[in-house]
């Protein structure tokens, strides 16, 4: 077994899901299946190979354009949409979101 | 009752210019197929007759002043619904957002409008993008055109099933690990997935980051090419979007494919692979041999670990990208006492249940211990499978494949057991992971009268290889193999 009950209700704290007991042991089968599939990854020797980090990186340099025009100048514009972001959230009070209290006094 | 006239970029554009319809008329036509098909195929979450006239009508004043009109004057088109548009709900198939509204449009979605085209509205597709079937959308899952007994595929099943059925000329859907190529192949039309860094993700609501791509359907090359062309190149939006200059896709399209390297690696045709899916796929491939192409066998030795290695990434990268959903910016709040019983309300009540799953596989691979074995190690496998690519590219001009293992498989046949659903994505996961370009073309059917997808893959920024390819191969008659 890859994964117990425990280790199932951590990940949902540490993700912030509430999950119920029957949905706690329908994801501990399936994710127990998932990692013990995942697995297979171990067959292959990869102590010397580089994580590939970034897909870009390898894509521009084998087209032999030039390396990270990706960065721009830093310079800031002009952005004006608090009014429709606030008008989208939940809870609003302009120019702040609103969420339950969170310090205790 | 006889089956509506099919539209395509060009015939709109001639349309158009002898006056033979407005683009009105035209945006009223869609949105009329849209309304008497839709209830039963579902393909379509919004429909947004308001913004496709206006369009429309911009055409149409453009058109009495003489003026020239741009590369898709008219042309209806229709969204998946992951992808940012200004005015118009963007729900991701999620009741997370189901009321969300974005402020701005997507830079595809801005370069579409710039280039003349009409949105017709937003397509049904599995939550986040995450699925194969589009059964995981909290809106019911879209009906195959072509059976409807049957997934359209996923997750871009409404763009696929929306051309499949003549309800858009051409269609916007995104491909993290097969989701453009799988449904087009399900659905019986061309899905393109293109190079990681073409096309800006500026707009498209993140699934896994270093994985997505937004890409065009459409029913033939033609079309496909021409939208192409105008979603593609750098924006400084994306950091990721790459500063390759673009060619014009329609012309190279139409160059001839004699002496092209195809290779076929072995590794693709192995057990799993439905019999005539593999007979089509084969097929096709003698097709193009015809045409002048080299066939060359190819050893892709890693194929086999790219489901392992993607499912860990897309996963880990759903997780960090979907903690967003907190009930404090936008989207649903379900209340609590405390701000993090809050969060968990609102994230217990608005993601359905593989959208749960993956970001709790995804966390638990990210989480303190396991870091190293899970997702070190799969980016490590990702290299080895990225040079798979570039090893096989040094010998080949293209590589084809099939697209996915089995033609569209029934309602319900696979959504109990998320493992199954996740080895079918096989032939599609391992270009993804390599950020190469990818096409899906229709290559015949199989005896019970499923489309069968062909997949061919090309080098990073070769799009118009794949196009090249796609175009002979269709006008040799390819798609009915």
């Amino acid at each position: 077994m890859k994964i117990s009950r425990e280790d199932v209700v951590r990940v949902a704290e540490l993700a912030h899901l509430g999950l119920s007991p029957a949905e706690v042991e329908l994801y501990r089968g399936q994710l127990d299946a998932i990692l013990t599939y995942v697995d297979k990854l171990k067959e292959l020797d990869t102590a010397s190979v580089e994580p590939m980090a970034q897909v870009l990186h390898i894509a521009t340099s084998e087209s032999g354009a030039q390396q990270h025009p990706e960065l721009r100048d830093d310079v800031s514009q002009p952005c004006n949409v608090a009014g429709p972001v606030l008008a989208g959230a939940p809870e609003a009070q302009a120019p702040f979101f609103r969420v339950p209290k969170v310090i205790d006094r | 009752m006889s089956a509506p006239a099919s539209w395509t970029v060009a015939s709109v554009r001639a349309a158009l210019q002898t006056k033979k319809i407005s683009a009105r008329e035209l945006a009223a036509e869609f949105l009329g197929r849209i309304e008497r098909r839709n209830p039963e195929l579902n393909a379509f979450l919004t429909v947004s007759p308001e913004r496709a006239y206006a369009q429309a009508d911009r055409i149409d004043a453009a058109i009495a002043k003489g003026e020239p009109l741009p590369p898709l004057a008219g042309v209806p088109i229709a969204i998946k619904d992951v992808i940012s548009t200004r005015g118009l709900r963007t729900t991701c198939s999620s009741k997370m957002l189901e009321n969300y509204v974005p402020p701005y449009d997507a830079t595809a979605v801005e370069r579409l409008d710039d280039a003349g085209a009409v949105f017709l509205g937003k397509t049904n597709c599995d939550e986040f993008a995450m699925g194969g079937s589009n059964e995981n959308s909290a809106y019911g899952p879209v009906r195959n055109p072509v059976a409807l007994d049957r997934v359209p595929g996923g997750s871009s099943g409404g763009s696929a099933a929306a051309v499949a059925a003549g309800l858009a000329v051409a269609a916007l859907g995104t491909d993290t690990g097969g989701s453009i190529r799988q449904p087009a192949s399900f659905c019986g039309v061309a899905g393109l997935m293109p190079t990681y860094g073409r096309v800006s993700r500026y707009g498209l609501v993140a699934f896994a980051s270093s994985l997505d791509k937004i890409g065009p359907f459409a029913t033939n090359i033609a079309d496909a090419s021409a939208v192409l062309s105008v979603i593609a190149g750098h924006d400084a939006n994306d950091s990721t979007s790459a500063a390759v200059p673009v060619p014009d896709y329609s012309a190279e399209s139409q160059k001839p494919v004699q002496g092209l390297r195809i290779g076929v690696p072995e590794d693709y045709f192995g057990a799993g692979l439905d019999s005539g899916v593999k007979e089509k796929v084969r097929a096709g491939i003698a097709l193009l041999e015809s045409l002048g192409c080299r066939r060359i066998p190819l050893q892709m030795p890693h194929t086999d670990y790219a489901i392992a290695a993607y499912y860990i990434l897309a996963t880990a990268e759903a997780s960090s990208n979907l903690a967003r959903y907190d009930g404090v910016r936008y989207g649903l709040r379900v209340p609590g006492g405390t701000l993090t019983e809050m969060y968990r309300n609102t994230r217990e009540g608005g993601f359905g249940s593989e959208v749960k799953r993956r970001i709790m596989l995804g966390t638990y691979v990210l989480s303190s211990g396991y870091y190293d074995a899970y997702y070190l190690r799969a980016q490590r496998v990702r290299s080895l499978i990225a040079q798979d690519f570039t090893d096989a590219f040094q010998k080949v001009d293209a590589i084809v494949t099939p697209t996915a293992p089995t033609p569209a498989f029934r309602l319900a046949e696979k959504s109990s057991d998320p493992l199954q659903m996740y080895l079918a994505d096989v032939y599609t996961v391992t270009g993804s992971l390599a950020g190469v370009p990818g096409i899906s073309v229709p290559c015949g059917k199989t005896k019970a009268g499923l489309p069968v997808g062909m997949q061919v893959f090309a080098p990073h920024f070769s799009e118009a290889s794949l196009l090249r390819l796609a175009r002979a191969f269709e006008s040799a008659g390819g798609y009915a193999v």
